[in-house]
Order: structure tokens, then C-alpha cells, then sequence
């Protein structure tokens, strides 16, 4: 599974993506940003309130309960700002 | 036409050509965003553009779409920059054109509220106290919902 990391989310976890092979139960984001949190300080940090963190699968929008599987590019990253 | 790039734009050139040899055209509305030099009582050395490659053209594609499907428009032009920029520099360019003023106006309006909430950018500001990504604003959200609701 790709995964990509923008803004803060990237500057806390300390890359911008990497390719993980997450345990066969993790079958949503939801379960999915749970075990990143276990992978280190950084993720802790970064994934610990839900409420600011958006979610991409395959370049498109989700929410926690969005179905991931292993060949999934999946990006977490705060609230857009653009314009 | 979606545009994301690095590099700066001309303002004039590009909404030149958007109603160069268009006739039909009667009306063109248009935004261009700028890096402010102040931000939360900070003097702002810079600011910095990270975009999701892909996504943001995805996003950018769909949000046009909608614009058309809402009003009669001739043409559509988002251009927004990533990388680093200065005070004074320009970030986007919205220009709609159509037979009539108000739906130029509208959907530029319309698609500068929606780039704020939905396209993947965030902003990193550089000032003398250090590095600040720059937070979502609620006013944003609602200025987006304002739409949601119109339609």
C-alpha cells in the first residue's frame, strides 16, 4: 500500500510517502491510521486527532470508514487550504 | 483548462487568449490570488506551496466541471502555483467567461470559494518567529457551503 503524507501530517510523521504492507485485518482508513499510531511518535503525533485529518484513496476523497486494500495509494494530510 | 505549475503566469496574455477569436463571449469575471506580507500580526518572508500531484488536477478537473454544468460558460481557467513564493506574488488565477456578466461573475466567485476547501494544497509561511502551516479557516468552509446550499 502506497502512503502519502502533505502539510503537517508529512513534517510530523518525517516523510512525504512510503509503501507499507499493513497486517490483512485492516480493512478501512479507520483501522488503517490505528496501526500507523503504533508505528512511532512521529505517527502519534501526527494521527491523533481524527478530527483534523482529511483522507485520499486513489486521488479521491474518503472518510474513516472508506474500505482500503493492499494495492491502495492512500494520503492523509490536514484541512486544504488552496486558492 | 487547468493549469498547475511553478512557475508565474501574465495575467493579461492569459485572459487575452481566453477571448481571443470568441465572439460569443460578452462577459469575463476573474480572481487572482496574491501572498499577503502579514499574517497574524507576522511579517511573512515567504510562503510555500505543497500540492498533491495527481489529485490536484483531479480536483481542479471536477470542480470545473461543476462550474459548467452550473452556469452557461464559454470557457473556464484555473491556474494555481505551488513551490516557493514571495509577498506580493501571485497563486491563482480563476477567469470565467460567458454571453452575460452575472454568470462570470458567479462562477468565478463559485470556484475561488471551492479551491479554498477542496483542493489538496497547504501552505507553509516563513517569518522571523519560524515555519507555520497555515490552518483551514471555518469562514471558508462556510463561504463553500454557501454553494452547496445554492444549487
Amino acid at each position: 500500500m502506497q502512503l502519502l503524507y502533505f502539510g503537517w501530517v508529512r513534517t510530523k510523521i518525517g516523510t512525504s510517502r512510503e509503501t507499507l504492507d499493513p497486517p490483512a485485518e485492516i480493512t478501512d482508513v479507520r483501522g488503517l491510521v490505528e496501526w500507523l499510531k503504533q508505528r512511532g511518535d512521529g505517527y502519534q503525533e501526527a494521527l491523533q486527532d481524527l478530527e483534523t485529518i482529511r483522507v485520499a484513496v486513489n486521488q479521491d476523497m474518503a472518510d474513516l470508514d472508506a474500505a482500503v486494500t493492499p494495492g491502495d495509494e492512500v494520503a492523509l494530510f490536514p484541512p486544504m487550504t488552496g486558492g | 483548462m487547468i493549469k498547475v505549475q511553478e512557475q508565474d503566469f501574465d495575467i493579461g496574455a492569459e485572459l487575452a487568449s481566453l477571448t481571443d477569436g470568441n465572439k460569443a463571449v460578452g462577459g469575463l469575471g476573474c480572481f487572482v490570488g496574491l501572498v499577503r506580507d502579514m499574517a497574524n500580526d507576522e511579517q511573512i518572508s515567504s510562503m510555500t506551496l505543497e500540492h498533491y500531484p495527481g489529485m490536484t488536477e483531479k480536483q481542479l478537473t471536477t470542480i470545473e466541471a461543476e462550474a459548467r454544468d452550473r452556469w452557461p460558460l464559454q470557457d473556464v481557467l484555473i491556474i494555481h502555483r505551488y513551490g516557493r513564493l514571495e509577498p506580493g506574488d501571485r497563486i491563482v488565477l480563476v477567469a470565467t467567461t460567458s454571453a452575460h456578466r452575472e454568470a462570470a461573475l458567479e462562477s468565478c466567485h463559485f470556484l475561488i470559494d471551492w479551491l479554498k476547501t477542496k483542493a489538496p494544497f497547504w501552505k507553509l509561511e516563513e517569518s522571523d518567529s519560524g515555519e507555520n502551516w497555515v490552518a483551514a479557516r471555518n469562514s471558508d468552509d462556510d463561504a463553500a457551503d454557501r454553494w452547496d446550499r445554492a444549487k
